[in-house]
């Protein structure tokens, strides 16, 4: 730096400044424009799309439509019904020994007494004293994809999380060959989701499948066949279990990575101490995991509400909306039935609900840090 | 994608001389070598014909080739010549992407209905083919059971139809006594499904407005229609949604499967297999007459070509019967006129295949030519495939009949 200055004339500072500003813009700027041009327009775009009737193709101009789409998937309302009765005003009851109902439809189709619950459907129904409890909504594929959702984050996240770790504790340590298996468990990782889908589409085969042939061996026949991804009770189930296995390596290497940054001496402190296996892993190894476990659970449940691949290659949200999901509905009304502004109001719902959860996750973590 | 298009389009040249003006054309069939080497005989022919105009062919695969279009649409880049599935062709008419044909009266005597592409009373489109669907069957195998051998004339009825099949099950010789195809997911569901649909005498929407499906889609014949194709899966005569893709490509050959509804382009692998006992038998009626399909992929002007005249030029060329029995010979598909059929050793007269042309001329019905077909087709495969894994019939066919009417209002009646 010296020589810089007494051998050549100086520059002034501020002109420096200057161009050391412009080559980090400059060299910030591919990145800059391409988010611009790929995330942020294509975001706003979404929000402004979920507000009309925007189509994918079409000669008819868009229109501004207000709440118009929000209002169609979240429109929901509770309807009980009476059973039937016969003249004298007793309930009939049919051959199981249940009270009977008169038919939804007759309520929710062109009945003008009840001109609130035109175009609604059952999403799920309860038996109150005699009555039939109702919670009918307008847009049930979209109602089912939330909740399925949902369900899928709240089983991904712990299983997922907690089989890394077990992972991560198995593999940090230092025995010979455990590269091998560090190897074997990120294979999946690497390999693309589509790729892995298919090949599991084949494992769950119904007939002859892999997961169907290995039960039946193991239980010397005694198990029945399933149709894993053709049962509506099964499907999800099916989904959840390949994408846990898919996903698990990555996690357990953050969670390795985590597990390296405690030192050594904590445990030589705590062996010195006479503390045994589970409480080494309770007072040292879980405090000083504690940042991973949340960065680990805040990126699993991004990924897992982005739950989209396994859906459109080995179930297309079947049977019976068993499957369904926020993104693969998204798509599916976005691009196969050309109604951009639907599918965007599903990606701005999403939105929204990601990132109410991650201020939640970031609102914990802070309490946690103060302690 | 771009990239990806960028890398298996084909640029075709004939290194003539620049007099002529180039015409580009679009074709879905990438990958498919001998399709290739008839449309390129074709292309080499017409330019050598005429000094005006020069065809430069770009291949896309056919999963990509809708979204290139519409792409290309978007950004004004669409050729001059394109190629179009019969059941689309209205909604890019109706978006602007085409322009109507203009090709001599004489051009297309003769033709199957399902081959000529109708939008508002003109024609947007014409195919060199057609595809029809039909009950593939074995003769011993009916004989043995005593089932009547049905003709175009006198097809099987409702009950004898569905009696034949108890008949075939109760053998305990098959898996399946019937094969319709559920694992080939997407427009297989519409085309060979929804001729059923009619022939019960619903459908998928109003053919006389084309602006509700209520009552069509979920009136009394549709429901007696949900009812009866739930049934089948209930009583487990057929397949249901999770088959193996496998098993309906080869299932039939093999023997899991007493009957199979299929179309003609699986006829010559079963051909080889079953020789003179293979049976391609006409579709049940229902009550309503026997219905199948019709329309498959066709040729169209694009409606920003500069040289609208050229490719209607090329068309006009293209639809020769020497032409269209080439396309027959080289992947089963049905010539479009009686004259072409009668140049191909499959489809003329005594061929094993000729019964296919029959099928078409006399049963075909063309998918409902709106430009909300689309979505239909998806909401109706998907009401299927619910129905087929028990979901309430009436309740499923009034969810399906609703969301095609929110897409009609949506569109603003798709110009009806």
């Amino acid at each position: 730096m010296q020589n810089a200055l007494t051998s050549r004339p100086a520059r002034p500072r501020s002109l420096q400044k200057r161009q050391e500003a412009i080559a980090g813009w400059l060299m910030a700027a591919p990145v800059i424009v391409l988010l611009t041009v790929f995330v942020i327009a294509p975001f706003f775009f979404a929000i402004y799309f979920s507000f009309t009737n925007q189509r994918l193709i079409s000669p008819n101009p868009t229109e501004f439509v207000g709440l118009r789409n929000y209002q169609r998937m979240l429109n929901m309302r509770f309807f009980s019904l009476d059973p039937v009765s016969d003249a004298t005003g007793n309930p009939v009851l049919n051959e199981e020994g249940n009270y009977s109902y008169p038919r939804l439809r007759t309520f929710t189709r062109d009945n003008p007494d009840y001109p609130q619950l035109d175009g609604l459907r059952e999403y799920t129904s309860w038996q109150v004293g005699k009555k039939r409890l109702y919670l009918l909504v307008n847009d049930v594929v979209f109602i089912k994809a939330l909740f399925n959702t949902i369900f899928f984050v709240l089983v991904v996240a712990p299983l997922q999380g907690g089989l890394a770790l077990l992972l991560a504790l198995l593999i940090n340590q230092r025995l010979p060959g455990i590269n091998i298996f560090r190897t074997i468990y990120f294979m999946p990782v690497v390999i693309s989701m589509v790729v892995i889908a298919m090949l599991w589409r084949f494992i769950y085969d119904g007939n002859n499948g892999l997961l169907n042939s290995l039960l039946s061996f193991i239980s010397i026949g005694r198990f029945e066949p399933q149709d894993w991804l053709g049962n509506p009770s099964l499907a999800m189930g099916a989904l959840i279990a390949m994408s846990v296995w898919q996903a698990v390596g990555f996690h357990m290497i953050i969670w390795l990575a985590g597990l390296q940054t405690i030192p050594g001496v904590l445990y030589e402190a705590a062996s010195t101490e006479g503390a045994n296996g589970w409480q080494k892993f309770r007072h040292v190894t879980w405090p000083g995991l504690r940042n991973t476990a949340v960065f680990i659970l805040i990126i699993i449940t991004m990924q897992a509400f982005g739950l989209f691949i396994q859906v459109d290659v080995m179930t297309s949200g079947g049977p019976l909306d068993s499957t369904q999901s926020l993104v693969y509905q998204a798509y599916v009304r976005g691009f196969q039935k050309q109604d951009i502004a639907g599918g965007s109001a599903i990606s701005v719902l999403l939105f929204l609900i990601v990132i109410s959860i991650s201020i939640f996750q970031a609102y914990v973590t802070r309490e946690r840090r103060t302690r | 994608m771009k990239r990806l298009m960028a890398l298996v389009v084909v640029f075709v040249s004939f290194g003539m001389v620049s007099a002529q003006t180039e015409l580009s054309l679009w074709y879905h069939g990438a990958g498919n070598q001998v399709e290739r080497d008839i449309l390129v005989g074709i292309i080499d022919d017409f330019n050598a014909s005429q000094s005006d105009w020069q065809v430069v062919l770009e291949e896309f695969p056919q999963q990509a080739y809708n979204e290139s279009i519409v792409a290309a649409a978007l950004s004004g880049t669409l050729p001059d010549i394109i190629d179009v599935d019969g059941p689309v062709m209205p909604n890019w008419a109706w978006s602007g992407y085409m322009q109507p044909l203009n090709l001599s009266e004489a051009s297309l005597e003769g033709f199957l209905p399902g081959a000529i592409g109708m939008w508002d009373g003109e024609v947007y489109s014409v195919g060199l083919w057609d595809a029809a669907v039909a009950m593939f069957a074995r003769r011993s195998v009916l004989e043995a059971n005593n089932i009547r051998i049905p003709s175009l004339e006198e097809p099987w009825s409702f009950e004898e139809f569905d009696a034949a099949l108890e008949t075939l099950q109760a053998t305990g010789e098959f898996d399946y006594a019937l094969d319709l195809g559920m694992a080939w997911t997407g427009e297989w569901y519409p085309y060979a499904f929804s001729p059923l649909l009619q022939s019960f005498g619903g459908d998928l929407i109003d053919r006389s407005s084309y602006a509700t499906a209520e009552g069509f889609l979920n009136g009394e014949e549709a429901v007696a229609f949900g009812n009866w194709w739930q049934s089948l899966f209930d009583r487990g005569l057929v397949p249901g949604t999770s088959q193996d893709g496998a098993d309906r490509d080869t299932g039939f050959i093999d023997g899991k499967y007493a009957l199979q509804w299929n179309g003609n382009w699986a006829a010559l692998a079963a051909l080889e297999a079953f020789g003179d006992e293979l049976l391609f038998l006409p579709a049940p009626d229902f009550g309503n007459g026997s219905t199948i399909g019709a329309a498959s992929w066709q040729f169209g002007v694009s409606a920003n070509s500069e040289h609208a005249d050229g490719a209607n030029a090329f068309i006009e060329f293209a639809l020769q019967d020497k032409y269209l029995a080439a396309f027959t010979e080289g992947i089963g598909l049905i010539p479009a006129t009686a004259s072409a059929a009668a140049m191909t050793e499959n489809y003329s007269e005594g061929g094993p295949l000729e019964v296919f042309f029959e099928l078409s001329e006399a049963q075909a019905l063309i998918r409902p030519p709106t430009p909300g077909y689309v979505v239909m087709a998806l909401v109706f495969e998907k009401a299927l495939a619910d129905i087929a894994n028990g979901a309430d019939v009436q309740d499923t066919l009034d969810a399906a009949v609703d969301e095609i009417n929110a897409d009609i209002e949506n569109n603003s009646g798709y110009g009806f």
